[in-house]
């Protein structure tokens, strides 16, 4: 910048970029105010601060075992991205290191299977998954998110892949590294940053999976999101309950998508957008 | 350069994924193509016949199949309006000097991680509840009747609710691209004397109409199939005023067992997303030959 920025004007921005921010995380955060509040509290009329009971959590823990739904979403949406991560990155590197003029095609045919609605397959699927004893079961809807988040998966993996200089492998070629050893020790390490960012944002996606993961639960793997959803009738004073729920629910997501903010652009515009 | 050998590895690396995503866009379209054309209700399994166009016929004729298109596009319309437009407005703010700008900018993407039946559960219970909600205690305080929002505007809520978790979306990604911006071309910009409007006209919007398309078609491919939002809070109601096509489905498959009808439901929304997706493939497509 040629000219110094002014204070006076440092001032107003940061006023009304505060304001902005405030009013778009309020509903978080008053989320947050509320799981710390008591059933009677929580409906007494607006108020942010709370009398910092966890009676809610508790309850929450207490009447509906909400640990089964936590596990249950950990361990599809962990599975699901290291599932697709395992089919994506031979496929990925293979595409980005020995493009053949069909390269282009595949990907975008990939990218494709990602246009189709859900719902234009609900029938299909849930009648498949009923007559194979699929339905409510972690494995089933594993496999379920592994097949919706593979193209993004693949498609991230090649943004990434592809920025690694070509150079490099002839190096090593060169030195007579064979193509296990180029792939361990030099790609490798290499890609462990695209790695990384794929999975923390796959995760985050799986996490927040809300179709097939309600659709296709009923009890036994149902993840917080179907948990979540049980709660849209109402259930006499429930408020803090819901508070407590949620906050639980989002919390690790939250923390984990702070942290891929940069990546979330990149993958979720499959590198249209850097 | 690759060897035979390589290339051959590198076909048999491909192989599981593209074969598994071949797998799963085949056969189950392939079945919702065929089912849509049977008499097939699950409450009656075995009566399974041909029917031709009739589900076609009988969905295009129900009056809710209109209303739900209809609802359909004022969503994605809708929420497009209010993401794109504040995305701009919020992503220029966000681009000017502040402090604190790092807590701001975590606090205003935050929604896009809420999973959708927290921030529709959240915004129905917390926020505009006309009981206990919190824009209901302001209409209070000011003296006004609190509004019934899922009641009144039912379908104005839902957009409410979805924009709320795009918004942070077409932010960071405009923010992204106003980054990118020439800051000579802006200076230059500023000493021939362009104001602040004809700046934006000239220079930042050109600058930002690849990012805005591609946060319209891909905010579009996943506004087409808003569900959560739906189930969580209206159901589709009153009556089919919040019903939209992936509700309409869901609807007439898993409660009304109607396996043909849904099917051709869904092979109408797979037409709607493709065209759609026409564009999308294209913005894209331009991007991989660079």
């Amino acid at each position: 910048m040629a000219r110094a920025v002014s204070t006076r004007r440092t001032a107003v921005f940061t006023i009304a970029a505060w304001i902005v921010a405030l009013i778009i995380f309020f509903p978080i955060l008053y989320t947050i105010v509320t799981s710390f509040k008591s059933e009677t509290e929580a409906i007494k009329g607006f108020n942010l601060i709370p009398s910092g009971t966890v009676e809610s959590y508790a309850a929450v823990q207490a009447q509906s075992n909400y640990f089964k739904f936590f596990l249950n979403s950990v361990v599809i949406s962990v599975g699901s991205t290291l599932l697709a991560l395992a089919l994506a990155i031979p496929a990925a590197w293979s595409m980005a290191f020995s493009p053949t003029r069909r390269t282009k095609d595949i990907l975008m045919w990939m990218l494709s299977t990602k246009m189709m609605p859900a719902v234009a397959v609900l029938v299909p699927i849930y009648l498949i998954f009923r007559d194979t004893g699929l339905l409510d079961t972690r494995f089933g809807l594993t496999v379920m998110l592994t097949l919706i988040n593979l193209p993004i998966v693949v498609w991230m993996l090649y943004t990434y892949f592809r920025e690694i200089p070509g150079e490099i492998l002839e190096a090593a070629r060169m030195d007579g590294a064979g193509l296990l050893q180029e792939i361990v020790h030099v790609l490798t390490p290499m890609a462990v940053p695209g790695i990384a960012s794929t999975l923390l944002l796959n995760i985050i996606l799986a996490w927040n999976e809300s179709f097939w993961t309600i659709r296709l639960t009923t009890t036994n793997a149902a993840p917080l999101t179907a948990f979540i959803a049980s709660f849209s009738s109402p259930q006499g004073l429930f408020w803090a309950k819901l508070s407590a729920a949620s906050t639980l629910a989002i919390a690790p997501i939250l923390i984990m998508g702070w942290f891929s903010q940069k990546q979330l652009v990149r993958g979720l515009t499959f590198g249209a957008v850097k | 350069m690759a060897t035979e050998n390589t290339r051959g590895l590198a076909r048999l690396m491909l192989a599981p994924s593209v074969g598994l995503l071949l797998i799963w866009m085949i056969v189950p379209l392939a079945m919702t193509l065929w089912f849509s054309f049977q008499n097939y209700n699950l409450l009656n399994p075995g009566n399974v016949s041909w029917t031709g166009l009739f589900n076609y016929k009988f969905f295009y004729t129900d009056p809710a199949f209109f209303q739900s298109i209809w609802n359909t596009l004022l969503i994605v319309g809708g929420v497009l309006l209010i993401t794109v437009v504040g995305g701009i407005a919020i992503a220029l703010l966000l681009d000017q000097p502040m402090w604190g700008q790092g807590i701001v900018r975590i606090m205003i993407i935050s929604p896009f991680f809420v999973m959708p039946p927290v921030a529709a559960l959240v915004w129905k219970n917390m926020i505009m509840h006309p009981g206990y909600g919190v824009l209901a205690d302001i209409n209070r305080a000011l003296g006004f009747q609190p509004i019934d929002w899922f009641a009144q505007f039912p379908l104005l809520s839902i957009v409410i609710i979805v924009a709320w978790q795009w918004l942070p979306f077409a932010t960071l990604i405009l923010l992204t691209a106003l980054q990118s911006l020439d800051g000579e071309q802006k200076e230059a910009a500023e000493m021939d004397g362009a104001g602040f409007v004809s700046r934006f006209i000239y220079l930042t919007l050109p600058h930002l109409s690849r990012s805005i398309t591609v946060v319209i078609l891909i905010q579009t491919i996943f506004l087409l199939g808003v569900y959560a939002e739906i189930l969580v809070t209206t159901n589709g109601g009153p009556g089919y005023a919040s019903t939209n096509l992936p509700f309409l489905i869901y609807r007439t498959a898993l409660l009304g067992y109607d396996v043909g009808g849904a099917s051709a439901g869904g092979i109408i929304a797979v037409i709607l997303a493709n065209i759609v997706a026409l564009f999308l493939m294209r913005a894209v497509g331009k991007n991989l030959d660079k």
